[in-house]
């Protein structure tokens, strides 16, 4: 299985190639794609020699074009799409019905990926991209169970990517506009979900408050991990009961579960987190490194031992395991 | 809250505590209380200076928060840095209290801001298990974390430089006074 | 400009669920009714033994049917019901997910609000395999619908004016998880909220509203003071959205003043006091936050 890794920055994408990622995921420095925040990304010459720096070392480079272009503005995608490809990207991961379609005819010699932020998470809907596009490979959505992943699998017409840690979405992705309900800035239409530009943080020495818009979001006690204020793992009231009605703050670690995504099937394996830092990066991509690498000797894995990097310190196999439903 | 709670891993004390920065020693922090400021001044300005020198792009990264103030508070040291981004001629400066009315303020053990800037910390991490505390402008935070991660400031190295022939030794010197970067998470803890 | 019904987007008492649908079919001036379980696939087989009398009342009504789609299809039960709608050639199928439109494709059929058509290129592709009515997402603004109609002149384009707003999806039940049920043995209790569970934040400031899988927003969209706006954008159709207040009234205040017989801002007040308690927004179409209320 290939491991793929994220970069935010030029650092990033060094940091990983040289951790042993088989391909590094990154976009442009605007709003094409869903990472769109500030001071991070790739200019169009950063991107040239992130490509010439991985193949070098025998690594890909994806490039995410993976939010919805804006009605009457498609420019911005379309030349991002004609850049990824003159740069050398491996493969671009597209979200958008119509800019695949453009990247299909315009470039029908570049192979295509569907962003899970397509939320194609069935067989069927795989089989639209394949048929209409000749995608090659479809990153599935976080809330499929493994046994659905193998069952997705052996039924798509092309290979499959799963997300193996990193940030959690519990809303299928591509479909969500909670954030752009409280901020007017969406992941689809801007490439952010709850933007740093609206959040703040009031922190009286006892009770860290953290605000998303006009909304509290979380507050936490004296020495509780934080969060930061993801809508979706927020602590919020009802009639029935109060806390983390949507998901508490927690990360996806899969890392036991490769065996199983092995068994499925998967061809890719995805490190979620190009907004994170180089030591993140470095950090999670080498104990994957060593997990594939102990899967393949046949030797136990054993957890990845990343916890200290994720949100809310804790971490989840998520809806790998059937019971986080 | 669902019955049947998902498997999960939490940090354990421990585990927390190999990963994360450790603080400053008390009698290192009531050493350093009465020493004036001054001194420190032209040795801040020659590390910014030759951080700009190595890594001229920095403050293209910050792209429209250039300009802000950012206050450095090391919440283990009685003095704290402004940081002001101006594009053309940034400034750094050490204060006894950080002024009011800052764009953002990052407060943290002074291993924990050294870190961050130089890489061996991932900033989000910090943040999550609380031993970096930030207010103000967020999207300013973001950008100048994204910027100085990406530039690979090796902070100690281009601060001891100004110091000519004690660069070396002081190198030395800061370097056991500081945390390992934490690249293996499996690194023993520094204490 | 026509009015659509959308569908009942809560889990409603079977019974009440097809005297709400005998009632539109007498009484509500819209023209085009979409029916069926669009959010949880565990609810449809209660809806299924009334649906074939709903849809003939409405018809013979003089209404158009449309049989909506799951939103998100991810069990192989799910797949095979959903492809067994979108083949049924004798139904107009509204699709609310990519995989129904594979099976739709060369045959005239509709796009709900659940299928992300940002664009006109977009817009256009579904056009060329036989799309002939598009809701589009709710957190469009004004200058994208227009857009938009103006790419596809022989498609309805709808926009969601009326009801709470679907905001996300999910395939993690969180009306089950507060009950602390698991999803496969949810006892159907989101049947406890016909208009949803109202969500507060921890300073008890109405936020959102969790309907089973799905999350919508606790303000109300409505867009009756935007029908100037929409019309000039190309919108054919405006989609009102059932919730627990009387849809009749509110399809004739829409219907009125889209006929002109009333102003918006009297329209506005009547709604008000046709669904009490609810906040109305419209920031997406003035592309703000949702939760905003422009131009009041």
């Amino acid at each position: 299985m290939e491991l793929i890794c994220p970069a935010g920055t030029p650092a990033a994408l060094r940091a990983a190639v040289d951790a042993g990622a088989d391909a590094v995921y990154c976009g442009f420095r605007d709003e094409t794609n869903a990472r769109n925040f500030p001071g991070l990304n790739f200019s169009r010459a950063e991107m040239a020699e992130g490509v010439a720096y991985a193949h070098a070392r025998g690594a890909k480079v994806l490039v995410a074009i993976n939010t919805f272009p804006r009605a009457g503005q498609l420019g911005l995608w379309h030349g991002a799409v004609d850049d990824a490809v003159a740069a050398g990207a491996d493969a671009l991961i597209l979200a958008d019905v119509g800019l695949i379609a453009y990247a299909a005819e315009c470039h029908p010699a570049q192979r295509l990926h569907v962003s899970v932020q397509a939320a194609a998470a069935n067989p069927d809907a795989i089989a639209f991209y394949v048929e209409a596009f000749g995608v090659k490979r479809v990153v599935l959505p976080r809330v499929l169970s493994v046994p659905e992943i193998a069952a997705i699998t052996r039924a798509a017409a092309c290979e499959t990517e799963v997300f193996v840690f990193g940030g959690l979405c519990v809303m299928a992705e591509g479909r969500c506009s909670l954030s752009s309900h409280a901020t007017g800035q969406s992941p689809n239409m801007h490439g952010v979900c709850s933007p740093a530009s609206h959040v703040s943080y009031r922190d009286d020495g006892n009770t860290l408050v953290s605000r998303l818009g006009d909304f509290t979001i979380n507050k936490f006690a004296k020495g509780e991990p934080a969060a930061y204020p993801t809508l979706c793992k927020g602590r919020f009231r009802t009639g029935i009961g109060a806390g983390y009605i949507f998901e508490e703050p927690v990360s996806l670690d899969a890392a036991e579960m490769l065996p199983g995504l092995k068994k499925a099937g998967v061809t890719a394996l995805k490190i979620e987190g190009r907004q994170r830092g180089r030591a993140y990066i470095a950090s999670v991509v080498a104990s994957f490194r060593a997990a594939l690498a102990a899967l393949e000797a046949g030797r136990p894995i054993t957890g990845a031992g990343l916890t200290a990097m994720t949100e809310g310190q804790t971490t989840t196999v998520g809806a790998y395991r059937k019971t986080w439903r | 809250m669902p019955s049947e709670q998902p498997a999960r891993r939490t940090a354990g004390h421990e585990e927390a505590a190999a990963d994360m920065p450790g603080r400053v020693p008390l009698v290192v922090q009531l050493a350093l209380r009465p020493l004036p400021l001054l001194p420190l001044q032209p040795i801040l300005a020659a590390t910014l200076k030759a951080v700009l020198a190595n890594h001229p792009g920095i403050f293209e990264r910050l792209g429209p928060h250039a300009g802000k103030r950012f206050g450095l508070a090391p919440t283990d040291l009685p003095l704290a840095f402004l940081l002001e981004s101006l594009p053309r001629r940034p400034r750094i400066t050490a204060v006894r209290t950080l002024p009011a009315r800052l764009d953002v303020t990052i407060r943290g053990s002074i291993a924990a801001l050294i870190g961050l800037v130089d890489g061996g910390y991932d900033g989000d991490a910090l943040f999550f298990s609380r031993d970096l505390v930030v207010e103000g402008d967020m999207e300013a935070v973001v950008a100048l974390r994204n910027a100085i991660d990406d530039a690979q400031i090796d902070l100690v190295r281009e601060g001891c430089g100004s110091l000519g022939p004690l660069a070396a030794p002081a190198e030395r010197l800061l370097r056991s006074l500081l945390p390992r970067p934490v690249t293996d998470p499996g690194a023993m803890p520094w204490n | 400009m026509e009015l659509t019904l959308g569908p009942v987007l809560f889990n409603w008492q079977a019974d009440d669920w097809r005297d709400f649908y005998f009632r539109i079919a007498d009484d509500a001036p819209v023209e085009t009714v979409v029916i069926g379980e669009v959010v949880c696939s565990k609810r449809m087989p209660f809806l299924a033994r009334h649906l074939p009398a709903v849809a003939e009342r409405l018809a013979a009504a003089g209404k158009t049917v449309i049989f909506g789609s799951l939103a998100l299809v991810a069990l192989e039960r799910e797949r095979r019901q959903m492809e067994e709608l979108a083949k049924s050639e004798d139904l107009t199928v509204e699709a609310n997910d990519v995989s129904a439109l594979r099976h739709l494709a060369g045959r005239p059929h509709a796009i709900g609000p659940f299928v992300n058509i940002y664009n006109e290129a977009t817009a256009a592709f579904f056009a060329s395999r036989g799309a002939r009515r598009m809701c589009l997402p709710p957190e469009l603004p004004a200058a994208s619908v227009a857009a938009i109609a103006a790419g596809v002149p022989d498609v309805t384009v709808e926009v969601f004016a009326f009801g709470r707003v679907p905001l996300a999806i999910s395939a993690r039940c969180y009306h089950a998880r507060l009950h602390k049920l698991t999803k496969d043995n949810c006892r159907f209790v989101c049947e406890k909220d016909p208009d949803g569970l109202a969500v507060e934040t921890l300073d008890n400031e109405p936020f959102l509203t969790v309907n089973g899988v799905q999350t919508l927003s606790h303000t109300v969209m409505n867009l009756v003071g935007d029908i100037d706006l929409l019309r000039s954008a190309g919108v054919g159709a405006l989609r009102l959205s059932p919730q627990c207040c009387d849809m009749v009234a509110v399809a004739r205040l829409f219907r009125d003043v889209i006929d002109g017989r009333r102003e918006a801002g009297e329209a506005e007040a009547a709604l008000a006091e046709v669904y009490p308690g609810a906040v109305f927004a419209n920031g997406f179409v003035h592309a703000e936050s949702g939760v905003r209320r422009v131009g009041a």
